[in-house]
């Protein structure tokens, strides 16, 4: 099977071999087989990996001193973070990608079958085909390190585990289990894999001793792995698990086929429901999975490999994975690393926003201040704060010293004492330029020099909020997201005046509280607010043309945003978008039309502010998921009521007329300067407003569908309803020129 | 070269630690009840009847009158509900003077010691002149507490009026709120078993299973030695009520290694190191020892055993480090003593774990370690093991928690009487990742 091996005993001479990502050191009979990407933080299975794996196998294999092995990352805190995704992206044709996992299965199989165990000592993340190697391995050894997780993230990036991952995972963990693991792509801890059956055996982190915890981890994980090598080849450990009852019933109910198919079939209508059929990857899963299962392994793998192949080539991979990587790129900060660092930081206010953002900084060794002006409000922001990390405590994710901890590191108060220490504030008051004003007044009085003042707002322009201010160079914008908890984007706005440094200690502050991070241009809604204000206009338009909002929600999700326009509004609250809408109609004009901004302002005066008081588009009942149409905007809608053009409003119309408007304005962000460049918009779509995934944000929308046709059906819009469709000049350079795109 | 001159001079000259200005304090005496295992003789006792015989023993053997303290002191850890403070309900029962005053502190493993650092503390101060020190643990009964639930039940039933209320309170017991809450052997900020915790701090410092069972080993043969040779001369002979007079620990049994090899990982399964022979034992017992100033000792016509003098009490991560107070403390207190690893005679550090004890010998000899956590330039080193725990330790000896402490000073006492030796150090880790030494020098025969 192998050509040639070379006869080498013990230790590899460094001089023989050029090898510089994996090595392997004979210890007594056991080899003990060392990843480590000398080019990057993390492993990944990259070509290099591969080849020198395979050389390194080959020679393992030969060597008659060696009885078994261990699989071990020299990297401090990461064992393989998953496939090189270049490696895939480099691929022209889906038959390429396939003879990739191809060549994965292959390698997998070997290991699978190898005479001599392997035993994976997995610490720090082991994902997607890093997940499928260790699983290739008799045993697994993991480090109950935080960092220690395991998954097959491949799904969120619209792919599939094509190294055997959808062969091997139902067999290992359960048809249920390896289904949620694929088709979710969520994390697992090491002693939830343990008892998923995922692991074998768990080693503890260590502290410090006579070497950094770190090192002497790694090297406590080899020794037990080293252990259990011996032990599998001196049968002192058993590789077929003693199954007890619960697994024995669970096998033989999975043994029926009537079963299985009603398994695929509820997961199939899950996937289907979740992904409006949007998303390619989770129902070649699942096809996966049951080719293996009902028809054999061959089947199963060829199955993998195929549509692995496939999936590579679709759009919506595409899409994702440029999202992944503008993550990545939004994980940066592209300002340096600020003068001082960010130690006390106050927030004004201590409404969902205030709170939010204090409960994202308070466990991130930032000392908090937590300001409002009455007890009432404050307790309420404290609570909340309490309640979040609470929370964390009940799921396990902390303990409740833990907890106690990280809220002995916030201060909640009524007045301004102690200010003199904050290296950064963060106002979050009420919208209102004039109460703002007051704030930044009182704030700059109790300051220190150096600290940043930065301003939670989703509209007003940080200019004329910094106009009161002494200070300009140090007035910033912090564009939080609601719930500040859930959502991932920070939209940081810089004026002219703004310093880079100021910049650069904001973006700072932000990758500390775990966000990914757009820096934009000031101006009326800075990036993400401005693209979403015409979509809105659209919708109330539409509803004002008769579309039911449940229709409504339907067709935008059905487009792939995951919350429907309706049920947004109502999220945003009717107040803030009437509030948006005027204020934004006022700096842009007409093309801001669309919808009467009065349906808006007369839903406001009849309470129906949106879900935060029960009513809005729908009525929100405590305690019930299921919302109904609030019959009572009939009336407002009536007396607004616009009669639709039937050539512009099929559903298909419906939909592109309120993305053509969002996507149309993110352009011209852009080509105004406000975004930075286009992977920044398409974050900021997709991470602050829930522009589809599948989509990838407008930017590679506007690639991906074309510009031409974009503008196509704007110019259509744009006979009915005028210059709210009009398409930008970069928008119209695109479309003339079909080699231009926004991503290369 | 000039500094080994130096040295040899000071160890010739032997100079007192005295500081001008600052009362010299003394141990006159020290005695403990024997420590058994938990469960066996003691079983039926309460705390207090422990602490009781030890201050009746002290109060025997040094024929102090009863009204002779000014106050009295008592380290424990797991408390008696009913005997909380269990210093005065212990000073009572064993007839001093009701005119004393009692308290009782707490520190875990290092109770007894903050006892006596109270006392000294008092004297110092010029309070007082004569302190009870001392320390109790009883693990034969331990508080076992109904459940959160049924005891919010329980009082709100307290409250009810009618019997209505009653009723509905009683009807909504349910078998959840019948589940006992034990007392948790566990840290509270971390979660984490002291034996786990053992473990992983073995395993940072490299220390293998052999080690820990050798060093288990020898603790149980010195202690066997020192015992037969009638060296554990702290020991008082008790006669417990129903029961036998027990004049003897009965935790000793030295074993071999062979029978050591066979026992399976207590905590960390299946390849941790910490077995259940090479971790202390749950105990019971009770210690007392009467500390004055030395002028009023002398005054009283007693021959003081040794001065007490500075000690350090250390805390470092409770998490990683929760057993390292002996490698903290140690450097400390010598630098406040100035003294060196060398100039002591006798050392006697706290036995919590095999694996504990080695991590803290490597941690003091390891230059890295003094460097990266310590702030120190270098390390002071490892005791001698020729000078180290050679009457037993609490691996042999036993741990009743609160009382360890003062068996430790005790013995070093002893032992500088017996060996000749100037100065002793004790060492001590504790739950909480809490730590004491103290320097103890031997009084002028």
């Amino acid at each position: 099977m192998f050509s040639y091996i070379s006869c080498r005993t013990f230790s590899v001479a460094p001089a023989m071999s050029a090898r510089t990502h994996v090595n392997y050191e004979v210890k007594e009979d056991v080899a003990v087989i060392r990843m480590n990407d000398p080019t990057s933080k993390v492993n990944t299975l990259s070509v290099q990996m591969q080849n020198e794996m395979i050389e390194v196998f080959n020679e393992v294999l030969a060597n008659d001193a060696v009885q078994s092995a261990v699989l071990i990352s020299s990297k401090p805190g990461c064992f393989i973070a998953g496939a090189d995704i270049n490696m895939i992206q480099a691929c022209n044709t889906s038959e390429e990608v396939t003879k990739l996992s191809q060549e994965g299965q292959k390698m997998f199989a070997r290991i699978e079958k190898s005479p001599k165990p392997i035993v994976a000592a997995i610490n720090g993340p082991c994902l997607g085909g890093g997940l499928e190697f260790a699983i290739a391995c008799q045993y697994r050894v993991a480090t109950k390190s935080k960092k220690t997780v395991l998954g097959t993230p491949e799904v969120m990036l619209g792919l599939l585990p094509g190294a055997g991952g959808t062969q091997r995972l139902p067999k290992m963990v359960g048809i249920p289990g390896a289904f949620d693991m694929m088709l979710t792509g969520r994390n697992i801890r090491a002693d939830k894999a343990k008892k998923m059956g995922l692991v074998h055996q768990l080693v503890d982190p260590l502290g410090p001793g006579l070497k950094s915890p770190e090192e002497r981890t790694i090297e406590y994980l080899e020794e037990v792995a080293i252990q259990c090598a011996k032990g599998i080849v001196n049968k002192k450990i058993s590789l077929t698990k003693e199954k007890g009852m619960m697994q024995k019933v669970q096998d033989y109910v999975m043994g029926i086929e009537f079963v299985r198919q009603q398994i695929y079939k509820t997961v199939t209508a899950k996937v289907m429901k979740m992904s409006k059929g949007l998303y390619p990857a989770p129902l070649k899963i699942i096809e996966s999975v049951k080719a293996g299962l009902e028809q054999g392994p061959d089947s199963g793998y060829l199955a993998e490999a195929q549509n692995f192949g496939k999936l590579a080539m679709t759009s919506e991979s595409n899409a994702l994975i440029g999202l992944y990587h503008g993550q990545v790129a939004c994980k940066k900060n592209r300002f340096g690393v600020p003068e001082r660092p960010v130690k006390n930081l106050a927030i004004l206010g201590a409404g969902l926003m205030g709170a939010g953002i204090a409960q994202v900084t308070v466990d991130k060794g930032i000392h908090t201040v937590l300001k409002d002006t009455t007890v009432e409000g404050l307790s309420r922001g404290q609570q909340q704060v309490y309640k979040g990390l609470n929370d964390k405590t009940k799921k396990k994710t902390i303990t409740s010293f833990e907890r106690d901890f990280t809220l002995a590191s916030l201060t909640g108060q009524l007045d301004y004492s102690g200010f003199e220490k904050a290296d950064m504030v963060i106002e979050a008051v009420f919208e209102d330029l004039n109460i703002k004003h007051r704030v930044i007044k009182e704030v700059e009085a109790v300051i220190p020099p150096h600290c940043i003042f930065a301003t939670n707002t989703s509209a007003l322009p940080i200019k004329d909020i910094a106009a009161a201010s002494i200070r300009p160079e140090k007035v910033i914008g912090m564009h939080y997201f609601s719930p500040v908890d859930k959502m991932q984007l920070l939209e940081i706005i810089t004026t002219d005046k703004t310093s880079k440094d100021t910049t650069a200690s904001a973006v700072a502050v932000g990758l500390k509280q775990g966000k990914v991070i757009i820096v934009v241009g000031d101006g009326p809604g800075f990036y993400t607010t401005r693209c979403l204000a015409p979509m809105l206009a659209e919708a109330v338009r539409l509803l004002q043309e008769g579309v039911d909002p449940k229709k409504l929600d339907a067709l935008t999700t059905g487009f792939g945003f995951p919350v429907g326009a309706a049920t947004l509004a109502d999220e945003v609250g009717i107040d803030v978008a009437a509030h948006v809408a005027e204020d934004l109609g006022k700096a842009f004009g007409s093309r801001f039309g669309g919808g009467n901004v009065e349906v808006l302002k007369t839903m406001v005066e009849k309470g129906f502010k949106g879900r935060k008081s029960g009513k809005g588009c729908y009525v929100y009942t405590p305690g019930l998921k299921s919302k109904d149409v609030n019959p009572d905007i009939e009336d407002v809608l009536e007396k607004y009521k616009l009669t639709p053009n039937p050539l512009v409003s099929s559903d298909s119309d419906v939909q592109y007329r309120l993305v053509s408007r969002f996507v149309n304005e993110a352009v011209m962000c852009l080509q105004e300067g406000i975004l930075n460049g286009p992977v920044e918009g398409d974050i900021g779509a997709v991470f602050g407003l829930g522009f589809p995934p599948c989509l990838g944000g407008p930017f590679r929308f506007v690639d991906t569908f074309g510009a031409n046709k974009l503008v196509e059906k704007m110019r259509r819009y744009e006979e009915v309803y005028g210059n709210h469709f009009t398409p930008c000049q970069l928008l119209l350079d695109h479309a003339k020129d079909s080699s231009k795109r926004f991503h290369k | 070269s000039q500094r080994m001159l130096k040295q040899t001079l000071f160890n010739l000259l032997k100079k007192t630690l005295a500081k001008p200005g600052v009362k010299n304090i003394v141990l006159v005496e020290g005695v403990r009840t024997p420590f058994l295992l938990s469960g066996t003789t003691y079983a039926d006792l309460m705390p207090h009847d422990l602490a009781r015989a030890a201050l009746q023993g002290l109060l025997h053997k040094t024929s102090l009158p009863k009204d002779a303290v000014d106050y009295i002191i008592y380290g424990t850890v797991i408390q008696e509900v009913k005997t909380s403070n269990v210093a005065r309900e212990a000073s009572l029962g064993a007839g001093f003077s009701d005119k004393i005053p009692s308290h009782t502190v707490t520190m875990a493993c290092i109770s007894s010691n903050v006892a006596m650092t109270t006392g000294v503390g008092l004297i110092t101060a010029g309070q007082c002149d004569t302190i009870v020190a001392g320390g109790v643990e009883f693990m034969s009964d331990v508080p076992i507490r109904h459940s959160r639930k049924m005891r919010k039940t329980m009082l709100a039933l307290n409250r009810a009026k009618t019997l209505g209320q009653r009723l509905s309170l009683i009807g909504s017991i349910r078998m959840a709120h019948l589940t006992p809450e034990l007392p948790a052997v566990a840290e509270f900020s971390t979660a984490e078993t002291m034996g786990h915790s053992a473990d992983r701090l073995a395993a940072a410092f490299g220390v293998t299973r052999l080690e820990q069972d050798e060093f288990a080993l020898r603790s149980h043969t010195l202690a066997k030695q020192a015992q037969d040779a009638g060296l554990l001369s702290d020991v008082i002979s008790f006669k417990v009520p129903g029961r036998d007079t027990v004049a003897k620990d009965n935790g000793i049994r030295p074993s071999s290694m062979e029978q050591l090899a066979k026992l399976k990982p207590a905590f960390i399964k299946p390849h941790g190191t910490v077995t259940a022979a090479n971790s202390s034992f749950l105990t019971d017992g009770a210690s007392a020892v009467l500390i004055m100033s030395e002028e009023k000792a002398l005054a009283m016509g007693y021959k003081p055993k040794a001065y007490l003098r500075d000690f350090v009490f250390v805390s470092q991560d409770p998490k990683d480090q929760l057993l390292l107070g002996p490698a903290y403390g140690t450097p400390k207190v010598l630098a406040r003593a100035g003294l060196t690893m060398d100039d002591i005679d006798v050392f006697e550090f706290h036995e919590a774990f095999a694996g504990q004890i080695m991590a803290n010998l490597k941690a003091l000899d390891s230059d890295w370690f003094a460097q990266t956590y310590m702030g120190r330039k270098v390390k002071v080193g490892a005791p001698a093991m020729e000078k180290f725990n050679l009457w037993g330790g609490s691996l042999s000896l036993g741990h009743p928690f609160g009382a360890t402490g003062c068996r430790l000073v005790t013995t070093v006492a002893h032992r500088l009487l017996k060996e000749g030796g100037q100065y002793g150090l004790v060492a001590a880790c504790a739950a909480g990742g809490q730590g004491h030494a103290m320097v103890i020098e031997a009084y002028p025969q």
